[in-house]
């Protein structure tokens, strides 16, 4: 294993407090591993809380500040965080309008989430709603399954709620928008190499030089398949395909091409050229676009395409002004 | 006749765990890592030395509030699917265990309930690739041995025996919860990260429990 770090067991503490010292704008609770925006609580707003396991940055402590998430719980890499720093991050946003939990389908991140919004209605009068992102095509949803996993379609969603409490909006209104754009979302992964996670010191899974694997997760899960490489034409048509097939898409999308750590943007943009490309021929205009890694997964060298039904509306609050580390425009 | 656990023997059992889950991390985070994401092992590693830390730092004085402290400091500490469902096994082993020392059948109460608990937190079913596929048997065999008036070391060495079956009746199963569920049938043919810690778990309690 061969990585920049000081002890595996350090990893999240070390990395939280850099980001702390890079975003002096930002309030790092290094005992609770929770990422504030400086001014919260904001008075009379809503306020939004995600939180997972490390390992995705910029998601999802890179994702606070004006416009976007108010509070971001940091688990172990690619390990839940514990109902302890939920509910700190929930008493340390709320202003009195309640708080919203962006929470990913993952069997952990539930089971924490639930417990802590049980002991946030046991201890404290905090009005708390959630939504659960599931937007993973790759996935079969069925009760054979956790059902679908939430992988990009989160970042969209987070930005896209937070612009909405940002504009004073009640927590049924915010919670049902988040509903609606978790509704609208589809993605579809691939990785063309493994990640180690720090703790483990070896590659989550073994992958040949000449192979990918299509409908990965985000946490080195293996996917649907795995094929021999081919041209980036090829692999866009084998992540697009299944998202079209899943969800009708009509005109105006947002179109999220995501590198999962380990991809270059040049390659990024090779494939968001092939993704456009399909999109003009199927039909389909793109309203908006986000090309970058904004959903990693360690090191792992791929990508995901998420594609999001927008409409008026919810391009009006995409274009609202956001301002943190991992997502700033409009301020 | 039956033998009292008390805070002494519980304690044991849970450094036994601790100590076991430590040398077989490697082991378990493999196992996950198969199906899973490949944090199981380091996971219930810290969880596990958190709770020897607290049991040094500050013994509670009776079983109920020992596993209450187990329990809460494994819901602070782990994280993940394993840190709910292991933390919820020993709340609700804490909420049945009643005051003070425990019988045989309270032993065996408690550990009904926590299963229950853990059934109730994951929503999981027996056959569905998970830590109840281990523990389930285990805790039928528990009643079962105490029903028949077995001492509780062999009611404890049966249940042992059951989860061991268990476990290994998950290997050809296919997950139907947690992530190992992601991967459909290409999750047949591994064990289960989860029903084999639990099992270290009853093995741990085998070996410490019910002994005069």
């Amino acid at each position: 294993m061969k990585k920049l770090i000081n002890d595996p067991a350090d990893v999240v503490s070390d990395a939280l407090r850099g980001m702390a010292l890079a975003h002096p704008e930002l309030r790092v609770d290094h005992e609770n591993r929770v990422v504030f925006r400086g001014d919260a609580p904001v008075r009379g707003k809503v306020g939004i809380v995600s939180g997972g396991g490390s390992g995705h940055e910029p998601m999802h402590g890179g994702f606070v500040g004006r416009g976007m998430l108010d509070a971001a719980c940091a688990g172990e890499v690619f390990t839940s965080p514990v109902p302890d720093q939920m509910q700190a991050a929930t008493a340390g946003v709320d202003g009195g309008a309640g708080v919203l939990h962006i929470v990913k389908n993952y069997t952990g991140d539930i089971m924490n989430f639930e417990m802590a919004a049980e002991l946030v209605a046991a201890e404290s009068g905090i009005e708390v709603a959630t939504v659960v992102v599931d937007d993973d095509v790759a996935v079969t949803d069925s009760l054979y399954t956790a059902g679908r996993r939430g992988v990009g379609t989160t970042v969209l969603l987070e930005k896209i709620v937070g612009a909405a409490a940002e504009e004073g909006r009640p927590l049924a209104e915010v919670a049902d928008l988040a509903k609606r754009v978790d509704d609208a979302g589809r993605s579809m992964g691939m990785a063309l190499t493994s990640c180690t996670v720090p703790a483990a010191g070896t590659p989550t899974f073994e992958l040949a030089d000449d192979e990918m694997e299509i409908g990965i997760g985000i946490h080195g899960e293996p996917g649907r398949r795995r094929v021999k490489v081919a041209p980036a034409r090829e692999v866009a048509e084998m992540l697009i395909e299944p998202i079209l097939s899943d969800r009708m898409f009509t005109d105006g999308v947002i179109c999220f091409v995501n590198g999962m750590g380990g991809t270059p943007l040049i390659e990024l943009y090779v494939v968001y050229a092939e993704v456009a490309a399909i999109l003009e021929r199927s039909g389909i205009r793109i309203a908006r676009s986000l090309v970058g890694p904004y959903m990693t997964s360690l090191e792992m060298a791929g990508c995901s395409v998420t594609l999001l039904q927008a409409d008026d509306e919810l391009l009006r609050l995409w274009d609202a002004p956001v301002v943190t580390p991992g997502l700033r425009w409009g301020a | 006749m039956s033998v009292a656990v008390g805070t002494d023997d519980l304690t044991a059992w849970l450094r036994r765990f601790a100590e076991v889950v430590h040398e077989r991390r490697d082991e378990l985070t493999a196992l996950d890592a198969a199906i899973g994401d490949a944090d199981h092992g380091s996971n219930m590693d810290r969880g596990m030395a958190a709770v020897v830390a607290v049991l040094d730092d500050a013994p509670p004085a009776d079983p109920a509030g020992l596993l209450k402290k187990t329990g809460a400091t494994l819901v602070s500490k782990v994280g993940g699917a394993s840190g709910p469902l292991y933390g919820t096994f020993f709340l609700r082993m804490a909420g049945a265990a009643g005051d003070g020392d425990l019988d045989d059948a309270a032993v065996a109460r408690a550990v009904r309930a926590g299963l229950e608990g853990v059934v109730a937190r994951g929503k999981a079913e027996p056959g569905d690739k998970t830590m109840v596929d281990a523990l389930g048997p285990a805790c039928d065999a528990l009643d079962a041995a105490v029903g028949a008036g077995k001492p509780l070391a062999d009611a404890l060495a049966a249940a042992a025996e059951a989860a061991v079956q268990g476990r290994d009746a998950t290997v050809p199963m296919v997950a139907r919860k947690g992530r190992a569920s992601y991967l459909g049938e290409r999750s047949a043919g591994h064990m289960d990260p989860g029903a084999t810690s639990v099992t270290l778990l009853v093995e741990a309690a085998a070996a410490t429990l019910g002994r005069p």
